[in-house]
This record gives C-alpha cells, sequence and structure tokens, in this order.
C-alpha cells in the first residue's frame, strides 16, 4: 500500500467541514474562533500536501504555509484582543446579544 | 511502498484529525474544545514531520500549539465559568450547519476522487531536493526569485500592528 496525496487530501477536507459546520452553529465568540483556526489549519496542511506530491524540492506551498501560520497568530490575537474588551462592557460574548455596533 | 511502521503512523495521524476535530466542534463545553483543537494542531504538526517538512513542523507546534491555544485558554477563562457548559443547539441552526459542511465534504470529495486520485506516492527526495535550515533561510532573507523578503518585511510590520493595535483595544481605560 502507498500512501497517496488523497489520503492525507481527507483528513484535511474532513477538518474543514467540521471548522464550517462549528463556524454556522456555535454562539459563543470563541467557540467561532476555534472553528476558524480549525479550516485555516485545514487549508495549510492542503498547501503542504500538493507542494510535498506536485513539486518536490520546491518550496513555495511550504512559505505560504509559513506566512499563514504567522498571520493567524496575528489575527487570532488581535480577535481575541477584541472579544475580551466587548467582554468588559457587555459582560457576554454571545453572538445573539451582540447586535448593536455602538453602545 | 511504504513501511509497515509509517502506515501504522498515518492511520493513527489520520483517526486523530478526524476524531478530534469533530470533537472540537461538537462538545459543549468550551475548554474541551480547546483541548480538542491542540490535538489537532499536534496531528497536523506529525503530518507535516511525514513529509519531511521538518522546520514546518516545530513551527506549527511553536506557533500555534504553543502560542495560540495557550492565548484561547487564557481567553476562554477571562471569559466564562470553566465548568459551565453552553446551552443545547437550536435544531433549525444545527440542520443549516449540517447541510452546508456536508454539501462541501460531498462536493469537494467528488472532485478529489476524480481528480486527485492520479497522483502518485510522495516521491522520495534526493538529498539536494530536502528541504533544510539552509534553503529556508536563504529563501526567506533573499531577494532573487523565488525568495521571500518582502513577504517576510511585511509580516514583521504586520506583527507589530498587531501588538499595538491589541495594546490599545484591550487596555482599561
Amino acid at each position: 500500500m502507498e500512501l497517496k496525496a488523497i489520503f492525507y487530501l481527507i483528513p484535511s477536507l474532513i477538518m474543514f467541514c467540521c471548522g464550517l459546520y462549528g463556524f454556522i452553529t456555535r454562539k459563543n465568540m470563541i467557540a467561532m474562533l476555534i472553528s476558524l483556526e480549525l479550516m485555516l489549519n485545514a487549508v495549510d496542511m492542503n498547501f503542504v500536501i500538493f507542494n510535498r506530491f506536485l513539486f518536490p524540492g520546491q518550496m513555495e506551498g511550504m512559505m505560504f504555509t509559513l506566512f499563514a501560520i504567522a498571520i493567524a497568530a496575528a489575527e487570532t490575537a488581535l480577535a481575541i484582543a477584541i472579544i475580551i474588551n466587548v467582554f468588559r462592557w457587555v459582560k457576554n460574548i454571545d453572538v445573539r446579544e451582540l447586535n448593536k455596533m455602538k453602545f | 511502498m511504504e513501511s509497515v511502521g509509517s502506515i501504522i503512523l498515518y492511520v493513527v495521524v489520520a483517526a486523530a484529525i478526524i476524531i478530534f476535530s469533530v470533537l472540537a466542534v461538537t462538545t459543549r463545553k468550551i475548554l474541551r474544545a480547546a483541548t480538542y483543537l491542540l490535538f489537532t494542531l499536534f496531528s497536523t504538526a506529525v503530518v507535516y514531520f511525514m513529509l519531511d517538512y521538518q522546520f514546518l513542523g516545530a513551527v506549527q507546534i511553536a506557533v500555534y500549539a504553543g502560542g495560540i491555544v495557550v492565548l484561547f485558554v487564557f481567553a476562554i477563562l477571562l471569559t466564562s465559568h470553566p465548568g459551565h457548559s453552553s446551552e443545547r443547539l437550536a435544531s433549525s441552526r444545527v440542520a443549516l450547519g449540517l447541510i452546508a459542511s456536508l454539501a462541501m465534504l460531498a462536493v469537494a470529495a467528488y472532485s478529489l476522487f476524480t481528480r486527485c486520485t492520479l497522483f502518485n506516492a510522495a516521491p522520495e527526495l534526493t538529498p539536494e531536493q530536502a528541504v533544510d535550515m539552509n534553503k529556508i533561510g536563504t529563501a526567506i532573507l533573499g531577494t532573487g526569485d523565488g525568495q521571500y523578503l518582502l513577504p517576510f518585511e511585511a509580516i514583521s510590520v504586520l506583527l507589530l500592528a498587531c501588538i499595538i493595535g491589541g495594546i490599545v483595544v484591550a487596555r482599561k481605560r
């Protein structure tokens, strides 16, 4: 048995669909952010897999993933800062309650 | 032809990715969701190691598992009670999410199975093809063809902006 590209692509596809499901169903802002991280991670994995199987010896996909990880870290830090600030103002991070831009 | 050990490792990692990512979005305790996310990220790092990208696996563990998940845990502890489980989801919302994700799964799996099964197994890397630290450092800090100095500098400015923005947004007034 050989480990083909499809064997790696299917888990990453399932990870992406889990993220999609979580992003639609969750109400807690941090849980939505966790789902977002799952989706980003699945996409990163796809970059690396296609790089390794189609163009071994080059590293474009790897560099994309490296920069995507850095940007995801920045985005998460900023999103969590916003969430903590929102929590300080309204004592709640349920997205159904947060329907006003101005408090 | 792969060795038996790498196939066993593959099966364990693939099962871990699938199980933990499903659990991360279905559990009702938010702290557990963060823990399952951590396990999923570790499994992804193992996939990177299996595909011979050692540096990327190390970055994945250091940045994602070490940085982002810790940030998540702190944010969860600051904004909710640890033992508190979220209320049961409305079934209409669950149905909507299931429809969207299963449709996505069906379409993408169809296109993967019709197109990507043609790919062969990963070719063995020759020594000059192997991605070592020397090559990565040259690629990040070079200005030539296929080198990434400009994105690297842009990322550093972005991180600085993010640090300042995080402080300004989250600071007590």
